[in-house]
């Protein structure tokens, strides 16, 4: 049995695990600490080289890609702006198949259906395939609290459920760690010998989970879309583990935001290879694999009951949000993280949150609260990277701007309308703003030299340009004689 | 702790429904689309209606799927080729045996699982190793004795030129585990199966949506793959290391 399994479940310290209030200070200590680790960086820019490839390769067999952004979005858009008539379609069409439906309202009411489930079938060991929601529910913790033996079956997923870390990335869970610490963390949990390659460290995993499939009498396990109009549930995954979690145990519980509803089936066909490629460079993902309950009458596996939880967990705060309201198209393609320059200096973990980079800080303060999240909004370039590469054109870097402004409104910051008001009092007075100009010119100099307080912690990792000779007006007013 | 009453769940399903025909209340502005406009169909009650591309049919945005039956077949053989399935084309089933035989003998398969197929059950006789028919309909499934198995030999649904794809059914296909748990898939079916795109292949399944819709349906694009170290691609990660796809006709 799983449960009796010698390796340990370390229960994941749930980001935002520290008090909220300290989020932003959190993020910052992070922030700082990666910004430094160069070697990291590297890391993660060289494991990242190979996804620009494969997705620019991709992208260039589809005849127009931005005509295909425009029907995903469509597709999306649509869907989510009637959500109250597609979801209860859905729901009738799952359980006409033989599905059962379950509705949560919040974590905490997700986790005790999925523990009432897990009791009633007296059920002791549970895989899962990568499951976002359960980590944005912080299932696996609630599980093994209760006793149950949980193991994720996802490589990257399995290897941070050994760390003892959540998912760094959510579609590359383990894109931060090297080769052979996976391969010291093989020998530590499962004793197997030292290797550099990374095909024998897959291998080990493969042998280590394939027992694990056959003994466990729970699979749990994400969705990707669900069709309202033949009421089943599509899975997409490369490594075969969901199909496997989904295949052999005889209970299944599906876990999914309401946000995922798709109306037809023929969508599928546009969001299908456009997740696979935005999220990396693929044509299509592995296995995308239609779900519709549990085993047929004449069919000879598959599990004897199919679950499904639908969860709120405030979604629907960020549904009445018209204006961000296309946040929720979001089908978790991890583009956004791939391409952002935030992302890519500081990491993954310092997000201290379920879902990390662009989309992760739009979605966050709504989920979470702003008053704890808003920081993230700040976490922005505003370059734009990211909304030029969602597949379901999500304006990701305008909604941060969104949460800017409506943070400014709600909280405003005394120091920053200050600022404000003596910048139009100088810049309004030509002649105060051009002595402004001058001595800022003439004290820049001084400034690097004597590094003062506020200046010093810039100073430190930066270097200031020379002051200009002149003013910009004065260059203007010379050109133009 | 018990399961929730049917009433708990009523009460939440309601309380999730109201907070979204609240928030639905405020219409949300026009998706940003690249140019060309979008079709808004009014709808009775007035809210915003479904908005579709005017040149949605045919999708002649997305990766190309051919537009004759050989040019579709030369963009699966491309595909498959780039998603490293083996892939052969033979004249007949006979063919089709001794290509299957050919890979028994290479691969030095101890024993293969299938289930009972015209396509699968007609080449099967003779192969040089023992074999496990998993729709036996005196014998239990063993998910023990299948995953001892070194290949699974199913029948598929369709295969899709425009991404490689290959269909499979939980009904037609042997159920859920025989394409996925053997260490190697072997896919046998018939040119005429080929479809240009994934739209043709969904209009396959919606057909199939009846009483007694087949409980899994699984796209099946390539060899089971990972990227998780060090997005290093290793193929067989849990699934098939390798997917051999003979086709007949």
């Amino acid at each position: 049995m799983i449960a009796r399994n010698p390796i340990p479940h370390p229960t994941h310290a749930p980001p935002g695990a520290h008090e909220p209030a300290t989020a932003k200070q959190q993020f910052l200590a992070d922030a700082a600490e990666h910004i430094r680790d160069t070697g990291h960086r590297a890391f993660v820019r060289k494991a990242l080289g190979g996804y620009y490839k494969s997705r620019d390769t991709q992208q260039a067999r589809y005849r127009d890609w931005e005509q295909a952004r425009d029907a995903a979005s469509l597709a999306k858009w649509s869907a989510v702006n009637r959500l109250d008539e597609l979801l209860p379609r859905f729901v009738a069409a799952f359980e006409a198949n033989g599905g059962r439906v379950h509705w949560a309202r919040d974590a905490a009411e997700a986790r005790a259906i999925i523990l009432g489930l897990l009791e009633q079938a007296n059920a002791k060991a549970v895989i899962k395939s990568k499951c976002m929601t359960s980590e944005e529910i912080h299932l696996n913790a609630a599980l093994e609290a209760a006793g149950y033996g949980v193991v994720e079956s996802d490589l990257g997923e399995f290897i941070q459920q050994l760390r003892g870390e959540p998912p760094y990335h959510f579609v590359f869970p383990c894109m931060h760690v090297r080769r052979d610490e996976i391969s010291d963390l093989f020998g530590k949990h499962l004793g197997t010998p030292p290797t550099d390659s990374p095909e024998e460290l897959t291998m080990i995993a493969r042998r280590h989970m394939r027992r694990l499939y056959v003994e466990a009498d729970v699979g749990i396990t994400g969705a990707n879309f669900l069709v309202a109009e033949t009421g089943q549930i599509s899975i997409t995954e490369n490594e075969g583990n969901a199909r496997l979690t989904v295949a052999l145990p005889r209970l299944h519980i599906a876990i999914s935001g309401i946000e995922k509803v798709v109306e037809r089936l023929d969508d599928l066909a546009v969001l299908l290879p456009m997740l696979a490629t935005a999220g990396a460079g693929q044509p299509m993902t592995c296995y995308n694999t239609l779900y519709s309950g549990p085993r047929r009458a004449g069919e000879r596996d598959g599990p004897e009951e199919m679950h499904l939880v639908l969860l709120d967990n405030s979604r629907t705060a960020l549904l009445a949000d018209a204006e961000q309201r296309d946040a929720l198209h979001c089908i978790r393609c991890g583009a956004c993280l791939n391409v952002c320059p935030i992302f890519k200096n500081v990491g993954g973990f310092t997000y201290g949150t379920t879902y990390q980079g662009p989309i992760g800080s739009v979605i966050t303060p709504h989920l979470r609260g702003v008053a704890n999240w808003n920081h993230l909004s700040g976490a922005s370039s505003l370059c734009g990277a990211c909304t030029d590469a969602c597949p379901v054109r999500i304006d990701i870097h305008h909604h941060l701007l969104h949460n800017r402004r409506n943070a400014a409104r709600t909280a405003p910051s005394r120091l920053e309308k200050l600022g404000h008001r003596l910048f139009v009092f100088v810049a309004s007075r030509p002649w105060l703003f051009a002595a402004g100009g001058w001595l800022f010119r003439k004290s820049l100099p001084l400034a690097k030299a004597l590094k003062p307080p506020l200046l010093s912690a810039w100073l430190a990792t930066r270097d200031l340009p020379p002051a200009p000779r002149e003013s910009f007006r004065a260059a203007w007013q010379r050109r133009r004689r | 702790m018990s399961d929730r009453t049917p009433a708990e769940n009523t009460a939440a399903r309601e309380a999730i429904l109201a907070r979204i025909r609240e928030a639905l209340r405020v219409p949300a502005p026009p998706p940003h689309l690249s140019g060309h406009a979008a079709a808004a169909a009014p709808e009775p009650n007035g809210r915003p209606g479904l908005m579709i591309l005017p040149a949605e049919a045919g999708r002649p945005w997305l990766p190309d799927g051919g537009d004759t039956p050989a040019e579709s077949l030369r963009i699966l053989a491309d595909n498959l080729a780039k998603l490293r399935a083996v892939f052969f084309q033979v004249p007949d089933l006979a063919a089709a045996a001794d290509c299957l035989f050919a890979q028994a003998r290479e691969r030095d398969w101890q024993r293969v699982a299938w289930h009972d197929h015209p396509l699968v059950a007609g080449i099967l006789a003779g192969i040089p190793c023992s074999t496990l028919r998993i729709d036996a309909p005196d014998e239990a499934f063993d998910k023990r004795s299948l995953e001892a198995c070194d290949a699974g030999i199913t029948a598929c649904e369709c295969l899709v030129a425009q991404t490689g794809s290959i269909l499979v059914a939980s009904d037609s296909c042997g159920g859920r585990a025989l394409s996925i748990l053997p260490h190697c898939h072997v896919v046998i079916a018939t040119v005429d199966q080929v479809v240009p795109v994934l739209a043709d292949a969904l209009a396959l399944i919606r057909d199939r949506h009846t009483a007694n819709l087949p409980s899994m349906f699984s796209f099946i694009t390539g060899p089971s793959r990972t990227g998780d170290i060090e997005r290093i691609l290793v193929l067989g990660a849990h699934g098939p290391k390798e997917l051999i796809v003979i086709l007949v006709g």
